[in-house]
């Protein structure tokens, strides 16, 4: 990109500082922390804000990382699938998901999953319309959804067995 | 290519004058589209998503006042709703979840498509619309604003800072044909606000025009028609008339998503289904 000032700025992903040094400003927040950072758990599909498979948190909310400029999430607390549990482990959202078979080619698992795992942090016993419209921006070209939402409801049920 | 994330009004006004072929970014819901896909390469980026007094909503005496940075989730929040249901009937539509969370009023405004699913309810309403710079502010009314597809009439300096709308006694309705129900964009819309206090209806349609569009002489016949006193729908041939004349207002294209006389046809179903539903 001859000509265009290069950008150095710090972005806060997954509870650290992250330093972007010498980056082009049009570059979006999905080709940074894929591209930059080594997070490629966030995946990209459409890059038009679509699909869904691009999903992150923004303080606290999903939003398509693919529609974000970069260098404007400065300040904001990014979470990404990866900040989602702890290294090596799978969170309860990502287990029902492999218990109940919602993963066939995987490509729209990540944003799923940060899809779920923040519709059950707002809401513990979602009805099956609630689950439906909490990943309706999110694309499966393979499951049909149907494990999808199963995997979410049992999610939420394991979660209130261990309430009590 | 710089990018600014600005911290107040002021801020953005002052970055604007010393460079008025900034742009603007807000959700980016728009703007980032250009950018991955139409090559858009803008110079210099001030973001105001999180400008504090372009956030947010407020309620005056009688009026709504909405920041432009007023993202389509927090318009679809109950106690917004309740002022303003149209509104928030048509937030709720737009994209996806994560769309909403990030997309603005500001930018459906800004952005000018006649598909844009905010501008039907502001149509209704009589939405005023502030526009501020270091020159100082003005208010527009939408068709002030919007004059065609994709064409606002802000000066490069100008930024929109809120947009006002009236709190209207009775039920309004938001309606909108796509080809599914998420992620679609507007085939045809109505947005319909019953007064009830001046025994009026407001009906503005979307997707069927250049701009949006009011359909003036279905609200000034239906005035009339309508029986205010009773509680039972309106009858059969009083609904025919209202979405014919509804279809009357509206001058839709032939395009890749639809035909003009499906647009048409679709107006005249939703402005009836609308007007059952307010009136009964
Ligand atoms: C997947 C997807 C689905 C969508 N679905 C819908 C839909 O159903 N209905 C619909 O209406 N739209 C839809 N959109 C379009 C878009 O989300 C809306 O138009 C949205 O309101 C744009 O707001 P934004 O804050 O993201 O704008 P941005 O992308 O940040 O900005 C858009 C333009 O507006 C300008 N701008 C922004 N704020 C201001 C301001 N305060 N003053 C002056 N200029 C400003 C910017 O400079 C830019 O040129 C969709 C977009 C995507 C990607
Ligand atoms: S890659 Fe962002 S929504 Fe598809
Ligand atoms: S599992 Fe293949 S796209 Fe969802």
């Amino acid at each position: 990109m001859s000509g265009e000032a290069a950008l150095h700025y710090t972005l806060h992903v997954n509870g650290s500082d992250r330093d972007v040094a010498d980056a082009w400003p049009g570059e979006s927040l999905l080709y940074v922390l894929r591209e930059r950072l080594g997070l490629p758990g966030t995946k990209n599909a459409c890059d038009q804000g679509e699909c869904g498979s691009c999903t992150v948190l923004a303080d606290g909310l999903p939003v398509c990382s693919c529609m974000m400029l970069a260098a404007a999430a400065v300040g904001r607390d990014i979470v990404t699938v990866e900040g989602l549990g702890t290294d090596g482990e799978l969170t309860d959202v990502q287990q029902a998901f492999v218990d109940h078979g919602a993963v066939q080619c995987g490509f729209c698992t990540p944003g799923l999953i940060v899809a779920a795992d923040h519709l059950l942090s707002v809401n513990p016993a979602p009805t099956e319309l609630e689950i439906r419209e909490a990943i309706s921006g999110n694309l499966c070209r393979c499951t049909g959804y149907g494990r999808v939402i199963a995997a979410i409801a049992a999610a939420a049920e394991d979660r209130s067995a261990v309430r009590g | 290519m710089s990018v600014r994330v600005a911290e107040s009004l002021e801020e953005v006004c002052d970055l604007l004058a010393a460079n008025p072929s900034a742009s603007l970014l807000a959700g980016g819901t728009d703007f980032m589209v250009e950018v991955n896909y139409s090559g858009r390469r803008p110079a210099s980026v001030i973001a105001i998503d999180r400008v504090p007094e372009l956030s947010g909503w407020r309620r005056h005496n009688g009026s709504i006042e909405m920041g432009a940075a007023l993202t389509y989730a927090e318009m679809e929040h109950p106690l917004f709703a309740a002022y303003v249901p149209a509104l928030a009937q048509a937030a709720r539509t737009v994209g996806s979840p994560q769309i909403r969370n990030a997309g603005t009023l500001g930018g459906n405004l800004a952005t000018a498509s006649p598909a844009g699913d905010t501008l039907p309810p502001l149509a209704a309403l009589d939405a005023r619309i502030t526009v501020c710079s270091v020159r100082g502010t003005r208010e527009l009314r939408l068709d002030e604003l919007i004059v065609g597809p994709k064409q606002n009439t802000l000066a490069a300096d100008e930024v929109i800072r809120s947009v006002t709308v009236p709190v209207i006694d009775g039920p309004q309705e938001f309606l909108k044909v796509g080809t599914r129900n998420a992620m679609v964009i507007s085939v045809a819309t109505v947005a319909l606000v019953l007064d009830r206090a001046r025994r009026s209806v407001r009906l503005a349609l979307g997707s069927v025009a250049p701009v949006p569009v009011r359909a003036t002489e279905a609200e000034e016949w239906i005035a009339d028609a309508a029986d205010w006193d009773s509680p039972e729908p309106p009858a059969g041939d009083v609904l025919a008339r209202f979405g014919e004349l509804a279809a009357a207002a509206a001058s839709p294209i032939d395009d890749h998503r639809s035909t003009s006389a499906y647009r048409r046809h679709a107006v005249a179903v939703m402005a009836r289904r609308a007007l059952t539903r307010v009136l009964s």
